[in-house]
């Protein structure tokens, strides 16, 4: 328990942290799935929430936040968001890109579409586009290899890719990013 | 076109719905098995069906299933492992995107036989949009009466409940995966205790793959005798196969085990030969960590025997002459693919991979990817070849999960094979320093 940690206000640039009652209600029955004595096991489906509600990336407070709801110690989140290369630890772009160069996807061009996206945005990989739009990163193996390369942008399948593909993907997504976004189904809601 | 198990209604528009499922058969075998048999008796439906686990080690599931321990105070729980992650596999991804009733199904049955009242499915993060498919799957199941209290009047009661991973391979090892279940990082655990003893929650546990789970419908269906006589010899019913790499119809096909390999790679009913026209070099028949098979023992053993798709077939000759059905994943090089390039991007793989828990792993497997880095981009020496091998052989067995013995075999295979790849890199610095690979990443070794 960590009871220094119950009264603490989080905080995120300047904004209070907490879920929306909604969305806090919704954490409450994920939590209730797994057996009493062990919220902790709704920590990796809370974190993802965390992250997409609390602007894309895991600060600090956002975890002391997600460790008071689940009744754990800090260290026991910080631990865990290092450890799977979902969590980010920094802010990135509105668009992650993240393109696969496993084995399978490498014979079928994937460090080619892996270039193409460096030269296209003008940044290297792990760096962020100037107008904060476009991260890069290469991944490992997304488990799409009959659609080989791929990659996933904001958990969304671009598959086939070719260089030229990446372009107009790349303008369409610099166009769309001005208009209204369609509403994407958010992690919570996936959990139900 | 051989027998479909799982696959046989998988192009009807509407299967992933209750209605379309159910008015092709689905629930079925659920009531039968609820209704008609004893816990007792679908176990032993699924020993005599001779099922293998799907997942890579291809253990037999009745076996697995027998092992939990019976007088344990703790409940039972039923795991299913949706963590697929090993390279070329993606059988599990499509199988729950367009056929997700019949996991649901699968797990419903697989809980009655060994008395589990609460199943995880543990999907990995990456499959977000695979999470909300299955979660709608389950409320339709819940509406329709196969989920929750007294499932369809049998007394049963289940709940199942979808758990997302966050990006990690190691997840997909059944210890490593309950304890990210438990909200900790995903350090395997050692065995003994082994999960059917001490589980999740240190509770009897069975961690069953979606394919194996997704199976045990079509042999209640069919009943263990008809599933057992199709495939050969211990290799029996029908495997799904993800195919992938340099061929013209890369793809999920459900084969039944025991077709030749040549017919698998060139006939236009599963991978329609190599793309444009090349020959054929290697083939990873089961996923990237199993050995890899040079183009003259593809077709046919070292003895001169067909090689089948089958477990023991694959297998012939161990790892000398031969590899690993695996988790089915099926990738293939043709003519033109550097083996020293794709044994690296394995290497890079299996260091990134790595827990950490163990030493040989944690410092294995990035020595090997410096090393095959070096000789990858023409700063090799001729004794690093030796040092791989070295290096493979004392992570090998000595690690607490099979990681480990993951990241070894394919480096030692593409040695043992191709070691004349690997010496031309090195005598031919100039040519490999430029060619192009696209990628920018470069890191000082």
């Amino acid at each position: 328990m960590s009871s220094h940690t119950a009264h603490k206000q989080y905080e995120k640039e300047g904004k209070p942290i907490a879920f929306s009652p909604e969305i806090l209600e919704k954490v409450k029955q994920i939590i209730k799935r797994y057996p009493e004595g062990r919220q902790n096991s709704a920590l990796l489906p809370v974190l993802h929430i965390a992250q997409e509600e609390f602007g894309g990336y895991l600060s600090v407070d956002v975890m002391d936040y997600v460790a008071s709801l689940l009744h754990i110690k800090p260290i026991e989140v910080y631990e865990v968001s290092t450890f799977y290369t979902q969590y980010y630890p920094e802010k990135r772009g509105k668009y992650m890109i993240e393109v696969c160069h496993t084995g399978p996807c490498a014979i079928c061009g994937g460090e080619h579409i892996s270039k193409r996206l460096q030269e296209k945005l003008g940044v290297k990989l792990n760096q962020t586009t100037a107008d904060g739009l476009f991260t890069i990163k290469e991944v490992e193996c997304l488990g799409a290899c009959g659609f080989a390369p791929v990659m996933q942008i904001n958990t969304e399948f671009y598959e086939k890719l070719t260089p030229e593909k990446i372009d107009t993907i790349i303008d369409d997504l610099k166009q769309r990013a001005s208009e209204p976004q369609p509403q994407q189904q958010k992690w919570v809601e996936r959990f139900f | 076109m051989g027998r479909k198990i799982l696959l046989e209604h998988i192009d009807v528009p509407g299967i992933n719905t209750f209605d379309v499922y159910r008015a092709h058969g689905g629930y079925k075998a659920a009531e039968k098995a609820l209704k008609e048999m004893s816990a007792a008796q679908v176990v032993e439906e699924v020993k005599s069906a001779g099922l293998r686990g799907r997942g890579g080690a291809g253990f037999p599931t009745g076996m697995k299933w027998s092992f939990l321990d019976k007088k344990s105070a703790n409940p039972t729980y039923l795991v299913c492992n949706a963590d697929e992650s090993e390279p070329g596999t993606f059988k599990d991804r499509y199988l729950m995107e367009h056929i997700p009733h019949m996991l649901i199904e699968g797990v419903i049955i697989s809980s009655y036989a060994i008395g589990c009242n609460t199943a995880y499915i543990y999907v990995r993060g990456e499959f977000k949009y695979i999470i909300g498919i299955l979660n709608k799957a389950i409320r339709e199941a819940h509406a329709n009466g196969f989920l929750g209290n007294n499932i369809q009047g049998s007394g049963f009661n289940l709940e199942i409940h979808v758990h997302s991973g966050a990006g990690a391979y190691i997840c997909g090892e059944e210890t490593a995966l309950l304890e990210s279940l438990e909200g900790k990082r995903g350090n395997p655990r050692l065995k003994p205790p082994f999960p059917a003893v001490k589980g999740l929650y240190e509770s009897p546990t069975v961690v069953n793959n979606v394919e194996t789970l997704a199976t045990v419908v079509g042999i209640i269906n069919i009943g263990a005798a008809t599933y057992a006589g199709i495939g050969v010899g211990k290799s029996s019913g029908t495997k799904l196969i993800s195919a992938c790499g340099n061929i013209n119809k890369p793809g999920v096909y459900e084969i039944e085990l025991g077709i030749p390999v040549e017919e698998f790679i060139y006939s236009d009913v599963y991978c329609g030969g190599i793309k444009d026209g090349k020959k054929l070099k290697a083939v990873i028949p089961g996923g990237s960590s199993v050995p890899i098979l040079p183009q003259n023992l593809v077709c046919k053993t070292a003895n001169g025997d067909v090689r089948l798709m089958s477990y023991e077939s694959l297998a012939d000759g161990g790892f000398q002459t031969g590899s690993m059905l695996g988790s089915g994943g099926f990738i293939v090089l043709d003519e033109d693919a550097c083996v020293v390039r794709h044994t690296y991007t394995l290497a890079r793989f299996y260091r990134h991979e790595s827990c950490g828990q163990c030493s040989p792993c944690r410092e294995g497997t990035g020595w090997m990817e410096k090393v095959l880095y070096r000789i990858e981009n023409g700063e090799g020496r001729m004794h690093d070849i030796d040092l791989l091998v070295n290096i493979s052989k004392n992570i090998e067995g000595n690690t607490i999960c099979p990681l480990g013995d993951a990241a070894a075999w394919p480096v030692a295979a593409a040695i043992r094979h191709f070691r004349h790849e690997f010496e031309f890199h090195v005598k031919h610095p100039e040519i490999v320093k430029n060619i192009d690979h696209g990628s920018l990443e470069k890191f000082n070794i």
